[in-house]
């Protein structure tokens, strides 16, 4: 699905990417972890279209096409979905009216027609259910005066409701109690299908109890340094991340 | 002195003897002694502190027709796109300064919603009782007005009467040969706990330049609900100055929402005398103008009794080479004790060439007050215009949408709710989106 090949970007003459070689293929869970500013935060925003950084080098291919060339609400066109670390809020624009655009902008994007608005309300009523979410929160500003695990849920909200064939968790779980990284998890595996996959951002393996990767990669200093199954997660919960820092000095 | 300023100082007196309220001895030194103030102030400058932002001089270089005469043909077709035409509405239509019988509809029966030119002919008790109490006199603009005012809109609204539909208040002007100087009046009487909501258009149909000097004069008795709707949205070669002065007395409570999309230089000159015990003044706005466009929002509140609360909020979005000014000043004397007064201008500035004046004055005679006030000048914030986009938003509606939000809590007070559709009908349109946003 998504094939990334010796990615390298940076933010002013600041190098973050050093050379990134992933592949995922529909149906598969990866995780990616690491230490804090090894460069995950940036991996995913570059895959969604994040302008702030340059990319020196690399190709993002998304089923066949380069993704680089394509602007941030293309790609989410094509069925790439990024759940953000830090969910903006916006006033004045209700959740229901936000993700009817968003749905419909898609749509029009891929040249369909506007989904029905019998069907978007059906849809919102079921995946506000999915993710034990009050339908109170359909009328309520984006994000704003949202919890930290409101935000969080909201995401995997839009996320149901997208449906994308790609997505990206950026550290969901962190700002979760227990009870809502169940939920956020729940609703994630729910979504889980043969033709889509999903690529979980974390610092800790705590989330992956609950989404369980095919594969798990280590992020260090810009480059991945190491790939397994989950088992490699359970490794570096162990261990920490001290071996891998040693490894790689 | 301008030449503009001669030419109206001559035209005075060819005018003079033709002006409604020339029989009422009152009225005519009323204008005499305006017009001398005038002669003696002249027109103001950059160098004067309240236009300091606000250069007149390329609107009053221009060669004028001060006295229109002119019939013109409108039809309510013409007219039908200004008018809230989803609503049935009480009409005050003027055309190049003469009052359109035609295309108004005005009434005597419970309440007085007919012209000022009556009341200066047939009212003056009215008249004493009223003009020229709550626009002082020494204000250039308003003496210049007081002098040569011939008709506008007179409102009438008896004690315990609620006028049953909003009135619309619409000046057009339709001059195709050269431009135009007018200055219209507007005077409304909202007697103890009267009611009434006004909704008031400038509109120039003309293919010249026109300006405006435009007074409007509210009386607030106690208990009285005014709610008065600006919608500025005129065309490019259109100039305003609105001075619009509310006196209030006890309990009561005026909102005057100002709504800024159109014309080339815009100066609003709003001011409230809270005059009584527990009154509220509300102001509010939303600018969005873009090339060529100035907009100059100069407002007042003066808490003169105790107890009382006034709430402004000024949204300001700024296209292109566009220029805003906010100066809002609060006075709170010293008998104001627990006055509450809240003031907040913010501004997104949507161009290089774009550029905001926002100053917020506060004096403060009590010592028993809560006054806040703040100011805001940004951008649209790049982490949420990323965050729409990766929604599948477009670039164009993602900010549309942004600065909407922005900018749509300064509708919250509007009653009207075909007005408040059609102002977002509007803001839609300036800001190239879907309507769907909007709602």
């Amino acid at each position: 699905m998504i094939k990334i090949k010796d990615l390298q970007a940076g933010i002013e003459e600041k190098e973050i990417l050093r050379g990134i070689d992933l592949e995922i293929n529909a149906g598969e869970v990866h995780a990616i972890m690491g230490p804090n500013g090894s460069g995950k935060s940036t991996l995913s925003n570059i895959i969604a279209g994040r302008e702030d950084y340059e990319i020196s080098a690399g190709t993002i291919d998304f089923e066949g096409e380069d993704l680089m060339d394509l602007s941030p609400e293309e790609r989410a066109h094509k069925g790439v979905f990024l759940s953000f670390q830090y969910p903006v809020e916006i006033p004045g624009v209700t959740v229901s009216n936000f993700i009817k655009t968003a749905i419909n902008e898609s749509r029009k994007g891929r040249g369909e027609e506007a989904m029905e608005a019998r069907e978007m309300l059906a849809m919102m009523r079921e995946k506000t259910a999915l993710l034990e979410m009050d339908k109170s929160y359909l009328s309520r500003s984006l994000n704003e005066g949202f919890s930290g695990g409101e935000k969080k849920r909201n995401e995997i909200f839009q996320m149901a409701m997208l449906q994308p064939k790609l997505a990206i968790l950026d550290e969901t779980d962190s700002g979760l109690d227990i009870d809502a990284l169940r939920i956020v998890a729940n609703g994630v595996n729910k979504l889980r299908s043969k033709d889509n996959a999903v690529l979980v951002i974390t610092h800790y393996q705590r989330l992956l109890d609950y989404i369980e990767p095919d594969f798990v990669h280590v992020l260090y200093n810009g480059k991945i340094v190491k790939s397994g199954d989950k088992s490699l997660a359970l490794e570096l919960e162990a261990k920490g991340y001290d071996w891998i820092k040693a490894e790689n000095a | 002195m301008t030449d503009l300023a001669q030419d109206l100082l001559s035209s005075f007196v060819i005018a003079e003897s033709e002006l409604n309220g020339s029989k009422n001895l009152a009225v005519v030194n009323m204008r005499k002694e305006a017009l001398d103030r005038f002669e003696a102030l002249g027109f103001p400058t950059t160098r004067d502190e309240e236009w300091k932002y606000t250069n007149l001089k390329p609107v009053l270089n221009r060669d004028y027709k001060i006295m229109l005469k002119s019939e013109s043909a409108v039809s309510f077709g013409d007219i039908k796109q200004y008018l809230l035409s989803d609503l049935d509405t009480y009409k005050l239509v003027f055309i190049n300064g003469k009052y359109s019988s035609w295309l108004s509809e005005s009434t005597h029966q419970s309440y007085d919603i007919c012209t000022f030119a009556a009341a200066l002919n047939k009212y003056p008790d009215i008249l004493s009782k009223y003009l020229g109490k709550a626009a002082p006199s020494g204000e250039t603009f308003i003496d210049l007005n007081t002098a040569f005012a011939d008709d506008g809109a007179y409102i009438r609204v008896k004690a315990n009467q609620t006028v049953d539909k909003p009135i619309e208040i619409i000046y057009l002007t339709t001059e195709e040969n050269g431009s135009t100087f007018s200055q219209a009046r507007n005077l409304i009487v909202v007697e103890q706990n009267a009611e009434v909501q006004i909704v008031e258009r400038h509109q120039n149909l003309g293919n010249d330049e026109s300006f405006t000097n435009f007074v409007s004069e509210v009386f607030a008795a106690c208990n009285a609900r005014v709610s008065y709707y600006k919608v500025q949205n005129d065309s490019i070669n259109a100039s305003l100055i609105d001075n619009t002065h509310v006196k209030q007395e006890t309990n009561s409570n005026v909102h005057v929402g100002t709504y800024t999309f159109g014309g080339k230089l815009v100066r609003n000159n709003l001011h409230f005398y809270a005059g009584g015990e527990h009154t509220e003044s509300h102001m509010d706005g939303i600018t969005i103008i873009g090339d060529g466009q100035t907009v100059d929002h100069h407002t007042l509140v003066d808490h003169m009794e105790p107890n009382c609360y006034s709430r402004e909020l000024y949204k300001g979005i700024y296209l292109g080479k566009s220029h805003g000014v906010f100066n809002g000043k609060v006075l709170v004397r010293q008998k104001a004790q627990k006055t509450n007064a809240f003031q907040q201008n913010d501004n997104i500035l949507l161009s290089d060439k774009a550029k905001v004046d926002t100053k917020p004055q506060l004096e403060i005679f009590a010592d028993d007050v809560r006054c806040s006030h703040g100011c805001t000048v940004g951008q649209l914030d790049k982490s949420a215009l990323f965050y729409l986009r990766s929604r599948g938003i477009p670039k164009r509606e993602a900010e549309g949408l942004m600065t909407y939000a922005f900018a749509s809590d300064a509708l919250e007070y509007v009653k009207i709710p075909q007005l408040e559709k059609r102002l977002n009908r509007v803001i839609a349109g300036k800001l190239g989106i879907n309507l769907e946003f909007a709602l």
